[in-house]
């Protein structure tokens, strides 16, 4: 039995059954690091002492005959964009580069109460703005299913890792895509939640309306058990909903027989490979036969979201990183000039990387005297389009089925230099985001080369629940 | 079109200092992405109230009392790499 290889499930129930510990587990997990890691570099930092400094604490808790929860003892691997105390967490930015943390996250609070074991912090594009994890300080990570291509973005390295069982499970950040796409490019299950249902305590802003936090993990049901801890209320986090959290599992036994899917038509045409449209649809025919109704439906909208997205998002970005100055953290310039302001320029110009510098002079530009209203204005009014889109659609369907992305993972080096052509790859993932409505990705296929294709179930808000009953559904048709 | 000028009039204001290198990329790169923007204009937004948040939450009020917090007044002050003084952090000359 290869232990990195297990779900949550079958880890929980063999540290249970005492067929393994969770040292071995977190060795296992570590090993494949070892091995792999050099040429995929999903980490950024790997943790191997605390990880099994952790393990040995829940064995012996385990041994004493303690009831632990079920990610007890599960290893897991966290975005580097997560405040981690006394564990670097850098935004794989250059500014923070030697950043340890004196807190951590609400999540990683959260999950330190369930028994956390944390292998190691992942590489992603920096704060979060990418969709192929190449505009990172530490280098790119590539696609375990083939190293020639991207992991996706921007949590490419979290996907990465559990595809290729250096973890379990991991957790990422979805602002336009970011869990979802990694997800459906690496062949694992990714959920962007609703957002405000997880708090952002402790965890890096990038846009302040559109961020969310969520799990990557190997099936539906692990999904389920890693959102119910996450899920819920932060007086850290006042976005967050004070709605009750639902308990996920219970959807997971629901039947789909009844349940009404969208297509979406935008989503199916053009700009979308065809081996991937046709690889959803082939699925949805499978599901059909178990009782589903599908329906055609229409979003107008979808093709003004990567534009809407593309300058609210570097508006809200330029705000939020007006905190990085070098002063009460952050890597101090090499010249250090005796006038703030030229400290200022020294500091984020060698700060920040090159994407970074592009969407921060977007999002200036879009909020200066004189472009305001043409740009950001009109680009918040029309995300308000987008919405109604959407809600009109969910008073005919219970959840609506489209592609992740137009393509599959596409090779490292391609897009770097075309930031519009890297835009557009979001295309699909946007919307969703832009409604703050749920969205899980589920690898449903592989194309003739063997990469993965991801299908996104997308729910209404706080209606998490509906993705993970469908998603579940299409883990048990395999 | 954001020609150099342009470019570093924002990146000014945005407090970043850019190789000339840099600046002519940035521009080229910047019109392209600004002029894809323009879909935006075919949009009918005739009274369409903006939106700023999706759920709907407003003025969130908690009790103003002091929560325990995870790290000391010390410990932060360690992230900083400058000199320490007073139990502060000493910067550069601001005027």
């Amino acid at each position: 039995m290869e232990l990195n290889k297990l779900t949550i499930r079958e880890a929980m129930s063999g540290l249970r059954a005492k067929k393994f510990s969770s040292e071995e587990l977190t060795l296992a997990c570590l090993k494949a690091i070892e091995e792999r890691d050099s040429e995929i570099n999903a980490f950024i930092t790997v943790d191997g002492e605390g990880a099994v400094k952790s393990a040995r604490g829940i064995d012996k808790r385990l041994a004493a005959g303690e009831e632990l929860h079920d990610l007890a003892g599960i290893p897991v691997a966290v975005k580097d964009i997560f405040n981690t105390m006394g564990v670097r967490s850098t935004c794989a930015s250059p500014i923070l580069r030697d950043f340890v943390p004196p807190y951590d996250a609400t999540v990683i609070e959260l999950l330190k109460q369930k028994g956390m074991v944390m292998i190691g912090k992942t590489n992603m594009d920096e704060f979060a703005c990418g969709a192929s994890t190449e505009h990172s300080c530490f280098g790119v990570t590539r696609n375990p299913h083939n190293t020639e291509r991207v992991s996706g973005g921007s949590s490419g390295g979290s996907a990465a890792a559990l595809a290729a069982n250096m973890s379990i499970y991991s957790l990422g950040t979805d602002t336009g895509g970011s869990i979802r796409q990694p997800a459906s490019f690496c062949g694992v299950h990714g959920l962007k939640v609703t957002y405000g249902r997880v708090s952002r305590s402790g965890v890096t802003s990038l846009a302040s309306s559109w961020d969310t936090i969520g799990p990557f993990a190997r099936n539906t049901e692990d999904i389920a058990t890693i959102l119910q801890v996450l899920a819920g209320k932060d007086r850290r986090d006042l976005t967050t909903s004070p709605k009750e959290v639902p308990n996920y599992a219970d959807f997971l036994s629901q039947d789909i027989k009844g349940m009404t899917i969208g297509l979406p038509k935008e989503y199916f045409g053009e700009g979308v490979d065809t081996e991937v449209s046709e690889a959803i649809k082939n699925k949805v025919s499978q599901l059909e036969k178990s009782g589903l109704n599908v329906k055609e439906v229409t979003l107008p909208y979808t093709k003004y979201a990567v534009s809407v997205y593309y300058i609210t998002m570097p508006a809200e970005l330029s705000a939020n990183l007006e905190r990085f100055d070098a002063i009460r953290y952050g890597k101090k310039p090499e010249d250090t000039p005796h006038n703030m302001i030229e400290y200022y320029f020294n500091a984020r110009g060698e700060g920040f990387g090159d994407e970074i510098k592009r969407r921060i002079m977007i999002g200036t530009y879009a909020l200066s005297a004189g472009y305001y209203d043409a740009y950001y204005k009109r680009a918040m009014k029309v995300r308000t389009r987008i919405i109604e889109d959407f809600k009109k659609v969910f008073e005919d369907v219970d959840v609506l089925v489209a592609p992740v992305s137009p393509f599959v993972a596409f090779k490292v080096g391609e897009m770097v230099n075309d930031p519009l052509a890297m835009y557009m790859s979001d295309a699909l993932t946007i919307p969703a985001s832009a409604a703050g409505i749920p969205a899980l990705s589920v690898p449903v296929a592989s194309n003739n080369e063997g990469m993965p294709i991801g299908m996104q179930i997308i729910a209404p808000q706080f209606e998490e629940g509906r993705c993970l009953k469908l998603g579940h559904a299409l883990d048990n048709l395999k | 079109m954001i020609d150099e000028e342009l470019v570093k009039h924002v990146a000014a204001l945005a407090r970043i200092r850019l190789a000339d290198e840099e600046i002519s990329r940035f521009s080229s790169q910047l019109s392209s992405v600004l002029d894809y923007m323009k879909i935006l204009e075919e949009v009918d937004v005739e009274g369409v109230e903006e939106t700023s948040q999706v759920t709907g939450l407003k003025n969130v009020m908690e009790k103003d009392e002091i929560l325990p917090s995870q790290s000391t007044r010390e410990e932060m002050l360690e992230c900083s790499e400058l000199e320490k003084d007073s139990n502060q952090v000493r910067v550069q000359k601001t005027i």
